[in-house]
């Protein structure tokens, strides 16, 4: 019964005149949208498996191809939009959830693009990154509240404390010692290639930042980046144990995600194979299904245990934190982790991407980041509780100035996934829980997966790292700063616009036009 | 109405205004302190900053000065302004009711023509009733005290609350300021001193600088941009930045460190002006890991932004400049005296010879410590000298007649001595 008209989302126009017939599109779209018809020589396409991954318009060597989107799919109407369509009909076939890849696409407001940040001018001198120091080293971890010394000077004399003995008698807890503000957010083994991952912790190591394993286990080709790994516990407890615990330098569980607040996670079958069913410690073939709450944790203190027994199996040496999604009551939670002892709250926003969720979560359940680090940092100001644990802030950070505003909101640093994915040649076609990524991003297939050079990964995130950081450093100069750590909460050097006063009250900053 | 009729005068609105709005301005400062704990004239100190009268532009100028009320060297002194006798009257009250008051009277001024509309100013010299439970120290009572007068009591300023010292301010070049409230006829052993460029044109009498609490008054030149994260640093530990002023936040600051967590002062420059990551790896280990200590934990008390500050204390004075040096300083000694201030001219004009003068580098402080032993010693030689029933002389002021003003006193059931 084809009762509803089947759109495709994409046009493909190839150039007859400039196709030379060189099946480079065959080979590289995984959909099998291309074809070649050898009697008539002549290449067909099916718009219909378009998914607008554009690779196959990337590498055609002579740019006969353009992908196009068809805005007008159904007759324009703004309340029954051409998407509420087709998932309507794709689901009156299927009965079923319908799944989707990546971040939301949906126009949410982006706060990031309603703040203005600071310069200097006049009154205060701004600073030159390429003459003056600039700093944008970062740790993240639990603070005491004071130091104390110990000074062994008789307290009359005049002698200068150089010449006397100073020891420090605090014992700062341990601390993830960060070059630049920015970490990769946790993308899995089995979400994404392993070429992916040994890109991740290359760049991460070369550049003194770190990486997250995300829930899938750690392989034993990426031991040799220990130092710059986060190791990530999730409900599934895939590939935990205790030397996948002391492998990394840090430790982070995993309650929820932006993409999917509430939601397990599921990884089907078929792609848990050899490497993968080992690094997951699993059986090859079994679905690795992350089920939605921790089964040992149904409230707070149980986290606070497993904080605790996570502490004592890595012997307290390293920082262990907890990543939640941005959700309505995301303050109060977050003062509950800090005070079950989590060293680092990571807190991942409504726009934060994933390998598969369910569209209808990704698109209408939490909050976005913005909003989610400015409650929770002033209310972990006003118990009197920020210094105990680090904010580390997700879900959608595109460029060093959703860096830099996140941190003047009260974040101490980033995870990026998506821009990560981006560098590496990621498209955004939102179809990574289809496992056919044509950039052999967010696959298993060898075939896909060989297209990613992991040195020529690192080399481009690299280059990211360097290229926002240096932005970083100008802006810093800009607002005569130079150093990051006094830009942490400084909420006087963001302004808003075009916001009203309830969400410029959220997010504790003035209106442009407003002086200080 | 033109704003400018009513810009001298104390008032709630002006206050908000500081309250609301940071006003950066830039700056003249000068300290000098004697560290032999011997007392010299205001003069000298209104002669130095004089020479800088270009640094500042008449909306602001002051001065603290320690060891000036020898005879009431345990007591608390509060210096405070007021809009009008009806907060005075709400102010003493509430004084009243906290505190044994032992002598109260107007501070003596000189009416001069370059000081105009001045507020009601008093002094009280006083000793701490208030539950101490609720409390930690005695202080904590004290600041306590002094930020819900200052928040909450509508027209009514305290400018200074610490013990045998005082600061004196108000809107007007230093050097007028200093002879408004005829400072070359008081002695201390420390003073600093201030002239003020702000950026508007309000003038407020409490906004001027120092800024005191407790003992401590801070000067400063400069404009720091770090300030939301260190108000929101000292924030946490119940100091509530009000005038929204970098000089507010730095005496917080300092309180913080060097009173409440006892940290040394010859550390605190390196959580102020930490030296930089470079500069810290290149050093011994032991060093690079206290170094590291303090930076990972105190980052967010890092001043940053251009600024040089001088800190008064009840025993020393302290100086520093920003880590990378955007704003001047100068320092030079001779004898036991330690000079300090934003030019080398004002310097020059009162020491024509310095033993010792440099230029201090950025993140370098400059200390000069007065032994409490070497206060006691001089506060004794001046009550052997003086008559120590007769508090006038102590305070090396004439005392003028307020008979008006003691009626209030006396009205609100306060006993002047
Ligand atoms: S899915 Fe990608 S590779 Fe295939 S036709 Fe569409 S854009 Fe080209
Ligand atoms: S990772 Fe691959 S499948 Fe996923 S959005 Fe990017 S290009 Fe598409």
């Amino acid at each position: 019964m084809a009762l509803e008209l089947k759109q495709s989302e994409f046009e493909i126009e190839r150039d007859k005149n400039k196709c030379i017939s060189c099946e480079v599109c065959v080979r590289q779209c995984s959909n099998d949208v291309h074809e070649y018809d050898s009697d008539q020589d002549t290449l067909y396409s099916d718009n219909s498996k378009c998914v607008g991954c554009r690779r196959c318009e990337t590498l055609c060597p002579t740019g006969a191809l353009k992908i196009r989107n068809r805005e007008d799919q159904f007759k324009t109407n703004y309340n029954w939009t051409s998407s509420h369509l087709s998932n309507i009909y794709r689901q009156a076939d299927s009965g079923g959830v319908l799944l989707t890849g990546m971040g939301s696409d949906r126009a949410h407001t982006v706060y990031w693009d309603h703040i203005l940040f600071n310069a200097a001018q006049v009154t205060n001198p701004s600073i030159d990154p390429l003459r003056e120091p600039m700093e944008i080293r970062t740790f993240i971890g639990r603070k005491p509240e004071r130091l104390d010394f110990e000074i062994n000077r008789n307290k009359d004399s005049k002698e200068s404390l150089k010449d006397t003995n100073i020891k420090l008698k605090t014992k700062v807890p341990p601390q993830l010692d960060l070059s630049t503000p920015i970490m990769f957010s946790a993308m899995s083994y089995g979400s994404v290639s392993l070429n992916v991952c040994k890109s991740l912790a290359a760049a991460a190591s070369e550049f003194g930042t770190y990486y997250n394993t995300g829930e899938g286990g750690l392989h034993k080709d990426l031991y040799g980046y220990a130092k710059n790994t986060i190791v990530q516990v999730a409900s599934g407890r895939y590939g935990v144990d205790v030397d996948y615990l002391n492998k990394g330098a840090a430790v982070e569980i995993k309650i929820g995600q932006g993409a999917k607040p509430g939601i397990g996670g599921h990884l089907p079958g078929e792609k848990v194979t050899g490497d993968i069913s080992n690094t997951r410690m699993i059986p090859e073939g079994t679905d690795a299904i992350s089920p939605a709450p921790h089964h040992d944790i149904y409230s707070i203190e149980d986290l606070a245990q497993l904080i605790y027994a996570l502490k004592e199996a890595t012997n307290w040496l390293k920082p262990v934190g907890v990543k939640v999604s941005a959700v309505h009551n995301i303050a109060p939670i977050a003062s509950g982790i800090v005070r079950a002892g989590a060293d680092f709250v990571t807190i991942d926003g409504l726009r934060g991407g994933t390998g598969a969720a369910p569209q209808i979560i990704r698109d209408n359940v939490g909050i976005p980041i913005e909003l989610a680090i400015a409650s929770v940092d002033e209310r972990l100001r006003e118990e009197g509780i920020r210094y105990r644990s680090s904010i580390i802030a997700a879900g959608s950070i595109r460029s060093s100035a959703d860096v830099i505003k996140a941190i003047a909101l009260g974040a101490d640093a980033v995870y990026i996934g998506t821009a990560a994915l981006v560098a590496i040649g990621c498209h955004l076609c939102q179809k990574c829980y289809t496992g056919k990524c044509n950039w052999g991003i967010a696959t298993q297939d060898p075939y896909l997966t060989k297209r990613l050079n992991p040195e020529i990964g690192t080399r481009k995130l690299l280059n990211l790292l360097r290229g926002w950081s240096l932005e970083i450093k100008e802006m810093l100069g800009g607002a005569g700063i130079n150093a990051i750590e006094s830009l942490k909460s400084n909420r006087e050097h963001l302004r808003g616009i075009n916001l009203n006063d309830r969400e410029l009250a959220v997010l504790g900053i003035k209106h442009a036009g407003e002086a200080w | 109405m033109n704003r400018l009729n009513n810009i001298n005068k104390i008032n709630r609105n002006t206050q908000e205004y500081f309250s609301r709005f940071r006003i950066p301005s830039g700056c003249a400062v000068f300290g000098v302190v004697n560290e032999s704990g011997e007392r010299f004239s205001g003069q000298m100190v209104m002669d130095g900053i004089s020479v800088m009268h270009e640094r500042s532009n008449g909306l602001g100028g002051g001065f603290a000065a320690y060891g000036i009320y020898p005879g009431f060297e345990d007591d608390w002194v509060f210096h405070v302004f007021y809009d009008d006798m009806e907060t005075k009257r709400q102010t003493e009250d509430e004084i009243a009711r906290n505190f044994k008051i032992l002598f109260g009277e107007e501070i003596p001024t000189v009416k001069i023509s370059q000081i105009v509309n001045p507020p009601v100013i008093y002094r009280y010299f006083l000793k701490s009733k208030r539950n101490g439970d609720a409390f930690e120290t005695e202080e904590d009572s004290i600041m306590d005290f002094v930020m819900h007068v200052n928040r909450d009591i509508r027209g009514a300023y305290i400018v200074s609350s610490g013990k045998n010292m005082g600061i004196f301010k108000g809107v007007g070049f230093p050097e007028d300021i200093g002879r408004f409230f005829k400072l070359d006829q008081y002695k201390g052993h420390l003073w600093t001193s201030h002239g003020r460029f702000p950026t508007n044109s309000v003038g407020w009498w409490g906004g001027a600088h120092p800024f005191g609490l407790l003992n401590w008054s801070v000067v400063h030149n400069g404009e720091i941009s770090s300030f939301g994260t260190n108000k929101r640093f000292v924030s946490r530990f119940g100091y509530e930045c009000t005038l929204s002023t970098d000089t507010e936040v730095i005496t917080y600051l300092l309180d913080l460190l060097v009173r409440k967590q006892k940290i040394d002062i010859e550390l605190v420059h390196l959580i102020l002006a930490s030296p930089l990551w470079e500069d810290i790896e290149r050093m011994p280990v032991k060093e690079r890991d206290i170094l590291k200590a303090l930076r990972i934990l105190y980052g967010s008390a890092l001043l940053n932004g251009p600024f040089s500050i001088i800190a008064g204390s009840s025993d020393f004075m302290y100086a520093l400049n920003d880590r990378i040096k955007l704003r001047p300083l100068v320092a030079a000694r001779k004898d036991r005296y330690l000079f300090i201030s934003s030019e080398e001219a004002p310097i020059r004009r009162i020491c024509a010879s310095p033993d010792h003068l440099w230029h201090p580098d950025g993140g370098e402080p400059v200390i000069g410590i007065v032994r409490k032993k070497e206060i006691k010693k001089e506060i004794k030689s001046v009550r052997k000298i003086q008559d120590n029933k007769k508090f006038t002389k102590l305070v090396n002021t004439e005392m003028i007649s307020l008979n008006k003003s003691r009626g209030d006193l006396n009205g609100s059931g306060i006993k002047a001595i």
